[in-house]
């Protein structure tokens, strides 16, 4: 790991829900286009990571984001800076229609034209999203809330996507299909993801590098093909 | 007949204060999940602003728009300045906040503008509209004022980026800050608007009811009552409620004997502990529907 050099940059980071310590002296770099996940046991801290990198809980140490320091920044400033997460339930508001969603995910944004653009990419995407761009977004599917909180999060243009769990829930069909996407935009956008995953294989086939986290720390910093063909890890964290 | 038709036409009209009210209550217990007990106090203060331009001899529509405009800053503030710093604060402390705003509101207006009733004029006079015998010109005018603010904020509210990102902020503070939403800011606004709708009720009641430090106490009531009927959860449905409470008030008033004036306030009381009793989520108030 070197100082400054990857766009994200985390050092010796802790953190904190209330007096209890959920992350200890955690580090790790992310690279501009770069795929990354985290993977660990339930409880290891893999969402508390993408929570602090968002300023949605306590936390001390480095985050550094293109050479800014954004620790103890506003959740909103942070987004500000490209930063998109798609949060553990996906964070759709239930109320407002599909399109409306999208168009939230764009708020930050004042180019009209580029955003009716960015919807209609993300439909092209997505096209069951076209077909329910008027519907409620809580009358919609698991997997199409999971596809509508992607596509929120593209709207926002992100350098950099916090994806959290997204294979939850869906079915294995749709998990594939969701990640093949995922990759397509990586390609196409040049996004760099950090994401956490349970479906470690799932994970380790996306990204190019893995950390595992163990009770708030990081127990392995290594290649998705090294820990992949660990017999060892893979029985004692990865659970497959 | 002609009385019912005469009754529920000045209920329609009284209704569309406690509308506007109920309104008010709804936007800021969406965005805090506290019920604004000062809403009144806040409308009697606007509606004694725009009196004291009067009085100073600005016409009648520059009074009611600085009116609107101080109240929209005024309510902007409060939310900066009292409530922002206890927005974490337990219950009581809110309770005990909105109850300080109240007694300072009500007894800053009776020490600037003392207690004495005052007469506030209408813009729409008092003579029956069209000379018929249904309904008085400034009845008119108070449903006509409410129902064009009403499709505004509709259109702002549907239609304007801006209220969109204020109704995510209310529904879902978290995710919206995580689509860059300054929630924090969005609440303040609401709180502007409330208090600019609330200006406009009282500068419309106030006529009817006259000027005094402690007019809106009954409108409040009224307003809680239509917001409680018709959801908590729903602006259409607290303006709806707004309007039905008004209706009931002046049927009752007329053609149940024992009401007459005197117990005329109790209706709202019993509407409220009726709606608890039966449908606490009011007539159109929703709970989340969604699947996991």
């Amino acid at each position: 790991m070197t100082l400054g050099a990857a766009m994200l940059e985390v050092r010796n980071l802790d953190a904190f829900y209330g007096e209890y310590q959920a992350l200890r002296g955690v580090g790790f770099d992310l690279g501009e286009g770069h795929i990354r996940t985290l993977l660990g046991a339930n409880g290891a801290g893999k969402t508390t990571v993408l929570r602090a990198l968002c300023g949605m809980v306590r936390t001390s140490g480095a985050i550094r984001f293109d050479g800014k320091a954004i620790a103890g920044w506003a959740t909103e400033d942070i987004v500000r800076l490209g930063i998109a997460h798609v949060p553990e339930g996906r964070g759709t508001f239930l109320r407002v229609t599909v399109e409306e969603n999208l168009q939230l995910g764009a708020m930050t944004r004042r180019d009209r034209a580029g955003i009716t653009a960015d919807i209609e990419r993300v439909y092209a995407h997505f096209p069951r999203l076209r077909e329910r761009r008027n519907q409620q977004a809580g009358t919609l599917s698991g997997g199409e809330q999971q596809m509508l909180a992607v596509g929120r999060a593209l709207m926002l243009r992100p350098r950099l996507m916090l994806l959290d769990e997204p294979s939850f829930g869906l079915a294995p069909l749709i998990v594939e299909e969701l990640f093949e996407i995922l990759r397509q935009v990586n390609r196409e956008t040049g996004v760099a993801m950090l994401v956490v995953e349970q479906n470690a294989a799932l994970a380790l086939e996306l990204a190019e590098h893995a950390y595992l986290l163990e009770t708030g720390r990081v127990v392995m910093d290594a290649p998705a093909a090294v820990i992949g063909a660990d017999e060892g890890v893979r029985r004692a964290y990865l659970g497959y | 007949m002609e009385l019912l038709l005469q009754q529920v036409m000045a209920g329609l009209a009284t209704g569309a204060i406690y509308a506007c009210m109920a309104l008010a209550v709804v936007m800021i217990y969406q965005a805090i999940d506290h019920l604004n007990f000062a809403q009144g106090e806040m409308a009697m203060f606007s509606t004694f602003i725009a009196w004291q331009l009067l009085q100073w001899g600005v016409p009648y529509w520059g009074a009611f728009v600085a009116a609107v405009a101080v109240s929209f800053v005024g309510g902007v503030a409060i939310e900066r300045i009292l409530f922002r710093p206890i927005h974490h604060a337990p219950v009581l402390t809110q309770l005990v906040a909105f109850i300080a705003l109240f007694g300072i509101l009500n007894s800053s207006a009776g020490e600037i503008w003392n207690f004495t009733i005052k007469e506030f004029p209408t813009p729409f006079g008092r003579g029956p509209l069209f000379g018929g015998h249904l309904i008085s010109t400034h009845d008119a005018g108070m449903i006509v004022v409410t129902v064009v603010i009403l499709a505004l904020l509709y259109l702002f509210f549907r239609g304007s980026r801006l209220g969109l990102a204020m109704r995510a902020a209310a529904a879902n503070p978290d995710s919206a800050r995580l689509v860059g939403i300054r929630v924090g800011w969005m609440i303040a606004l609401g709180w502007g608007m409330s208090a600019a709708i609330g200006a406009v009720a009282g500068m419309l009641i106030a006529p009817v009811v006259f000027l005094e430090p402690n007019m809106m106490l009954g409108v409040l009531l009224y307003g809680f009552a239509g917001a409680v009927l018709g959801g908590l959860s729903s602006p259409g449905g607290a303006v709806l409620g707004g309007f039905a409470v008004g209706v009931i008030e002046n049927l009752a008033g007329a053609f149940i004997p024992y009401f007459g004036r005197e117990l005329k306030l109790t209706i709202a009381l019993i509407v409220i502990v009726a709606v608890l009793l039966v449908r606490p989520s009011g007539v159109f108030g929703r709970s989340v529907v969604s699947r996991v």
